[in-house]
């Protein structure tokens, strides 16, 4: 199966800033792909050298299979893109934003334009002037939603959206899903990227730190363990993956690389436990991980070692 | 908290509470934010004035000179339509009567853009929304916005009341508070005009229209007063009717430099004062943002199928408007052209004067070539306001999910040049027909009068488009660029500018229709230049990345 979207090694300046510094990408043909990170971090301008918007510095992208610069035109057939901020004509009305959106994509499914409509709970009347933030969005989601195309490049889409909306958007992602279309979903909203992402890429300072499934990248981060031992414990600061070690008498406080739990229980075992509490890492956790600067994260292996 | 309230000062908190809490804050705001683009419209006002009298002492030195300048112009009403009547032959009375019109209208556009600026367009943009959460009374953001332009107005008096003082101190003083009076008098035009859209660019362009309106019925009232020859020289007479329904014609009526009538700037004062009352009293009346030309609903399904029909939807309202505007200005200055030939026949004098603006060989056809030759120059605004407004789109972002859709940059493109140079185009054409039908005849040489003009304007409009193509956030400078087209055709050839200063300007190299003889070779030259800066704008902004 080919890729929707491939990217390796981007790279894009805007005088000294580099927003892209060798920023690799891999979306599947058919999946929902979480791409997150920090604000700044270069999400949207990969979406828009994706979109061609942009001319990458250096660096390879494919998106349905053609370059998104030179081939820009034929690739924008089949796409359909949602802005993190939409801004409207202020004397369009939305309905006519909506189907001109959908004519110069693939076309406009109009039943589904429709149903769209009924469920977002949006006026298509009112003129791009009167709209709020979140009805803006409605627009350029409905557009999206109802326009014929494989690929769908959502930024941020759901900023706006009350809870209500956001729960019918990601009922309209999980259609899209299993209509076999692909999504690239950026978000900051956790539990939407928990609940509709099959793979997630994070991005910080234009590079990719982490790409692969949440339960992939669950793998990858710290258990937080607390038990209580027959004895004092023994041994455990010098197990490989274990941070934060709090011992107070038979009591023990750590965390511990979710790959390295095993020998971590085993040094416990050999103790004595008489309680124990794992918590797996939370998703807020795993991406705080990501998120924070750099400090923050030598900082931390720093004291490990 | 305490800490925010005592740091701004006494004054404030006095204030807080009353309506107009914050105007000296915003005030300082304001002229920070115009402290580049309104020191330079003022600075180019105050020169254009203050290097008249200079220049007038060139073309007529002596007093006799000046005296037969005057007779002229008392006996031949479309000289007076265009430049308006003289009612002195002091070297300060020819100034005020040379450029006294056009400061004013100057001084309006300034003002127009600085209060629309401070208003709407802080309200459409909902930047407002955050300041008047502040310690803003209700009325602070339109009291600051007109004290900016008054500001600006009052500085350009000061600037000609001092630089003209050698004149004569009272007719200084009078023109230069005549001009900034007429500034204010439009300032609060565009403060009323501005609670009665939503939109910034309407609420500028219904003021700037008013602006015109005044304008035109300025030189149509000039021209009908010139009928009656009998009046004695100097004491002028009365004026038309129609010139003091203009602001413009009280201006000229003010007569600086001639025996100064005071009580008018009394006229513009107490018409700025009712103005500005009208405005507050509206915006006392309204919600922030709203207006009271409210926004109707729209249809729910949409017929545009493309990226060129969004353009034209987008552009076509103020197509409509130039239209109309060229059109009806075509209309007054062919009912105005049949006094040129009549009253003075071919008179080497005023032949001369006119000459000077542009005009050439007999004298109908060198008035008739000034004045399609005035409309030529405006059509450069409309040529760069429609390629700017393709920038626009680009850089408020909506260009962004149209170039996400199928369409090419190039296509986009097309769709906005086509009205902007097409749109010249129609708008020189029905100058040309609205000025054969007030003339009576004539409409084959007229027409190619007004075409003739179109190379140029293409040009400018090809400069406007290179700007977009390679530098998006500077394309505005094409603005500054049509000023300075507009400047040099309209008062560089009485300045005596240098004839390699004229020939900058696409305009000068233009070929004197009707009357003179149509020369091919110039204007091939401006078309291929017009062409090739669109070819370099269009490749540049195929290549380059999109502004957001």
């Amino acid at each position: 199966m080919t890729k929707a979207i491939s990217v390796s090694g981007l790279h894009k300046s805007f005088g000294r800033t580099h927003a892209l510094d060798g920023l690799d990408l891999e979306v599947e043909t058919g999946e929902v792909h979480g791409f997150l990170g920090p604000n700044g971090a270069g999400k949207s301008t990969t979406i828009r050298v994706l979109l061609g918007l942009l001319r990458a510095d250096a660096g390879a992208a494919q998106v349905l299979g053609r370059d998104p610069w030179a081939d820009a035109v034929e690739a924008h057939r089949r796409i359909a893109y949602v802005p993190g901020d939409v801004t409207l004509w202020r004397n369009l009305s939305g309905g006519e934003v909506i189907d001109l959106y959908g004519r110069l994509r693939g076309g406009l499914d109009s039943r589904r334009r429709a149903e769209l409509v009924e469920r977002f709970e949006l006026d298509p009347t009112r003129k791009g002037r009167t709209y709020s933030k979140g009805n803006r969005q409605k627009v350029a989601l409905v557009a999206a939603f109802a326009s014929d195309v494989d690929l769908l490049i959502l930024d941020e889409p759901t900023s706006g959206l009350d809870p209500l909306m956001e729960e019918v958007f990601r009922r309209c992602v999980e259609e899209e899903r299993e209509r076999g279309r692909t999504v690239l979903l950026s978000s900051h909203i956790l539990s939407e990227v928990e609940e509709l992402c099959d793979r997630v890429s994070i991005i910080r300072k234009g590079r990719t730190v982490e790409t692969g499934s949440l339960a992939d990248l669950r793998h990858l981060t710290r258990t937080s363990v607390t038990a209580e031992l027959a004895g004092p414990p023994n041994g455990l600061a010098g197990l490989p993956g274990v941070h934060h070690l709090d011992v107070r008498g038979h009591r023990v406080r750590l965390q511990v690389d979710t790959g390295r739990l095993d020998g971590v229980l085993r040094a416990l075992g050999e103790t004595g436990v008489r309680s124990l509490t794992s918590t797996p890492p939370t998703l807020e956790e795993l991406f705080l991980r990501h998120y924070q600067a750099d400090a923050a994260g030598t900082g931390a292996e720093a004291t490990a070692r | 908290m305490t800490t925010t309230g005592t740091t701004t000062g006494s004054s404030a908190t006095a204030a807080t509470g009353s309506a107009t809490a914050g105007t000296g804050t915003l005030l300082r705001f304001a002229l920070r934010r115009d402290r580049v683009l309104v020191p330079v419209w003022v600075a180019v006002n105050a020169l254009m004035v203050l290097s008249m009298p200079g220049t007038l002492r060139g073309l007529y030195g002596t007093a006799a000179e000046r005296a037969g300048l005057m007779r002229q112009m008392e006996t031949n009403s479309s000289l007076r339509a265009l430049v308006g009547p003289v009612f002195g032959d002091s070297l300060g009375a020819l100034t005020a009567w040379r450029v006294g019109v056009y400061a004013g209208a100057l001084a309006a556009v300034t003002s127009l853009l600085i209060v629309v600026r401070h208003t709407r367009d802080e309200e459409e943009s909902g930047r407002q929304e955050v300041v008047a959460s502040g310690m803003v009374g209700r009325r602070a953001p339109l009291t600051a916005a007109l004290l900016a332009a008054a500001v600006a107005n009052a500085a350009l008096a000061l600037l000609v009341a001092a630089g003209l003082a050698g004149q004569g101190v009272a007719g200084a003083l009078a023109l230069g508070l005549g001009i900034a009076g007429v500034g204010m008098l439009f300032a609060t035009t565009a403060a009323i005009v501005a609670q009665l859209t939503e939109s910034a660019r309407l609420a500028r362009g219904l003021t700037a229209a008013v602006l015109g309106g005044a304008f035109v019925l300025r030189a149509a009232g000039d021209s009908a007063a010139g009928g009656d020859t009998s009046r004695a020289v100097g004491s002028g007479g009365g004026s038309s009717v129609l010139t003091w329904v203009s602001p413009l014609g009280w201006l000229e009526n003010l007569r600086a430099f001639a025996g100064e009538r005071w009580w008018v700037l009394l006229l513009l004062a107490g018409a700025t004062a009712a103005q500005a009352a009208v405005a507050y009293a509206l915006a006392g009346r309204r919600d922030l943002g709203m207006s009271f030309l409210p926004t109707r609903p729209g249809p729910a399904a949409g017929r545009l199928r493309t990226a060129g029909a969004l353009a034209w939807r987008l552009q076509r309202g103020s197509v409509l408007g130039w239209s109309t505007g060229f059109l009806l200005a075509g209309l007054v200055y062919g009912g105005m052209t049949e006094g040129a030939a009549g009253l003075v026949g071919d008179n080497e004098r005023a032949r001369e004067i006119i000459e000077r603006m542009g005009g050439q060989a007999g004298l109908t056809d060198a008035f008739v070539s000034a004045m399609i030759g005035m409309l030529g120059l405006v059509a450069a605004l409309y040529v760069v306001a429609s390629v700017l407004r393709m920038g626009g789109e680009e850089t408020s972002g909506r260009a962004e999910p149209v170039l996400a859709g199928a369409v090419g940059r190039l296509r986009w493109a097309a769709g906005h040049l086509v009205i902007a140079f097409g749109g010249a185009a129609l708008i020189m054409l029905l100058a040309g027909l609205g000025f054969a039908a007030g003339y009576g005849h004539d409409l084959g040489p007229i027409l190619g009068a007004c075409l003739v003009h179109l190379p140029a304007v293409w040009v400018v409009g090809g400069a406007a488009v290179l700007l977009h193509g390679l530098l998006p956030r500077a394309a505005v400078a094409a603005w500054g660029l049509a000023g300075a087209v507009l400047l040099l055709g309209w008062v560089g050839p009485a300045l005596d500018v240098p004839r390699a200063v004229l020939d900058l300007s696409p305009y000068g190299h233009l070929p004197k229709l009707p009357g003179g003889g149509m020369s091919w070779p110039p204007v091939l030259t401006l078309l291929l230049v017009a062409g090739a800066l669109v070819g370099l704008g269009l490749a540049g902004l195929r290549r380059r990345d999109l502004a957001a």
